[in-house]
């Protein structure tokens, strides 16, 4: 957790805001290919902070178990039980290859909640357009020092911790 | 152990055809040296888990795919013939990628390279040193999990440093061939030098096996 988040998610945000700056510094000299060459910079740092930030609030040490009330009978709706959706949410983390991250997020469009892996640090909502409600980073620096290549038992214990408030505070927002 | 002769990549992994048609599987290489040999560089625990675990995983997931390809083959199913291509491709670059770094590594290695090859990276690079900063830079600033490599393009005789994504092999995605690779996914440093790649990068100069690297070289110059 302290690598992870004073190291890594700085960095994002360090390097995001040194990122945004050259792209001022581009716009109002009208360099158009310099903001285009800085966009990889910008998704990734960019992502890479929207991600983290997230992720966060998404644990709890007074976390685990299950969601009630709304969000529960919505996943009941659309993944049939929450056992059908904490596994499809697992196998579709383990199976991102190289790094990135698993979402529960929510598609507006057709009001209803999604699975979704994105690479990198690709951010959800803009690069699919799902809201993000729930993500599991599956990039190595999240579980290697504790559980070495096994991303599977790193992917078990992460549901004890899992802030089913939070995911539920960021579900009603979407409903409005 | 086995020492691996260098040859080229697209040899290396062609599994030998039987009498009746079918394949044999892919086997995990064995390292030409003990797991603790690249310390302090590359400690022997991370090349452990690298070589027994990842490698390991690539080789049986590669078996596992290319088993599915020839039913999906047989029945003529393209369908899934095409679906399997993301596995192939990570499992299938997985294995060429590590069975070529394992021979780019060696506890004699380090310093520089001579003759034939050192000439050329100074004609292509202006001199070792930036060719080295080249190279590392390159490595430093794969976003994600990927390989920085040196490779041989041999349509224009000449070397060129390239970045890959994930286990996309070099000559597969690019056409370069491979010399030397730098595996710059997380797992293949992270228990030594955490989140500071940039130390990783600089330690893995004392173990580079430039004999390998330059038979390399020499193979794709026939």
């Amino acid at each position: 957790m302290q690598l992870h988040h004073s190291k890594h998610h700085a960095a994002y945000v360090n390097n995001l805001n040194a990122t945004e700056e050259k792209y001022q510094e581009a716009l109002a000299k009208g360099d158009v290919t310099t903001q285009v060459a800085l966009q990889p910079a910008l998704k990734f740092n960019g992502g890479g902070h929207i991600n983290h930030s997230i992720f966060w609030t998404n644990l709890s040490p007074n976390g685990g178990g299950e969601p009630k009330g709304e969000l529960l009978e919505a996943i009941k709706r659309d993944f049939g039980s929450f056992a059908t959706f904490k596994e499809k949410l697992t196998t579709v983390s383990a199976g991102v290859q190289g790094s990135g991250w698993g979402w529960l997020g929510f598609n507006k469009e057709q009001g209803r909640l999604q699975i979704a892996a994105c690479s990198n640090q690709d951010p959800l909502q803009g690069t699919t357009g799902l809201i993000p409600l729930l993500g599991i980073d599956v990039w190595e620096h999240a579980y290697y020092l504790q559980y070495k290549n096994v991303r599977p038992d790193y992917l078990k214990a992460i549901w004890n911790i899992i802030n089913w408030q939070n995911v539920t505070e960021r579900y009603m927002a979407c409903k409005k | 152990m086995l020492c691996r002769a260098a040859c080229s990549a697209s040899r290396e992994l062609v599994p030998a055809l039987g009498t009746l048609g079918s394949r044999r599987k892919h086997t995990l290489p064995d390292l030409p040296y003990d797991y603790g040999a690249l310390e302090p560089h590359l400690s022997g625990q991370i090349m452990q888990l690298h070589h027994s675990k990842h490698h390991a995983a690539y080789v049986n997931n590669l078996n596992a795919t290319e088993e599915k390809y020839q039913e999906a083959l047989a029945k003529g199913d393209v369908t899934t013939q095409v679906a399997l291509q993301p596995a192939l491709k990570f499992n299938g670059g997985g294995h060429i990628n590590h069975s070529i770094f394992w021979t780019n590594l060696s506890p004699n290695g380090g310093g520089e390279p001579k003759g034939e090859l050192l000439e050329a990276i100074k004609r292509d690079f202006g001199s070792f040193a930036t060719f080295k900063e080249k190279l590392t830079t390159v490595s430093a600033g794969v976003q994600g999990s990927g390989w920085g490599w040196l490779g041989f393009n041999k349509e224009q005789g000449r070397l060129q440093i390239a970045a890959c994504s994930n286990q996309d092999p070099l000559q597969g995605t690019t056409g370069l061939i491979p010399l030397l690779g730098i595996d710059v996914w997380e797992h293949a440093y992270y228990l030594q030098y955490k989140n500071v790649r940039p130390d990783y990068l600089k330690a893995i100069w004392n173990i580079i096996n430039w004999q390998n690297v330059t038979e390399r070289y020499m193979a794709c110059k026939k």
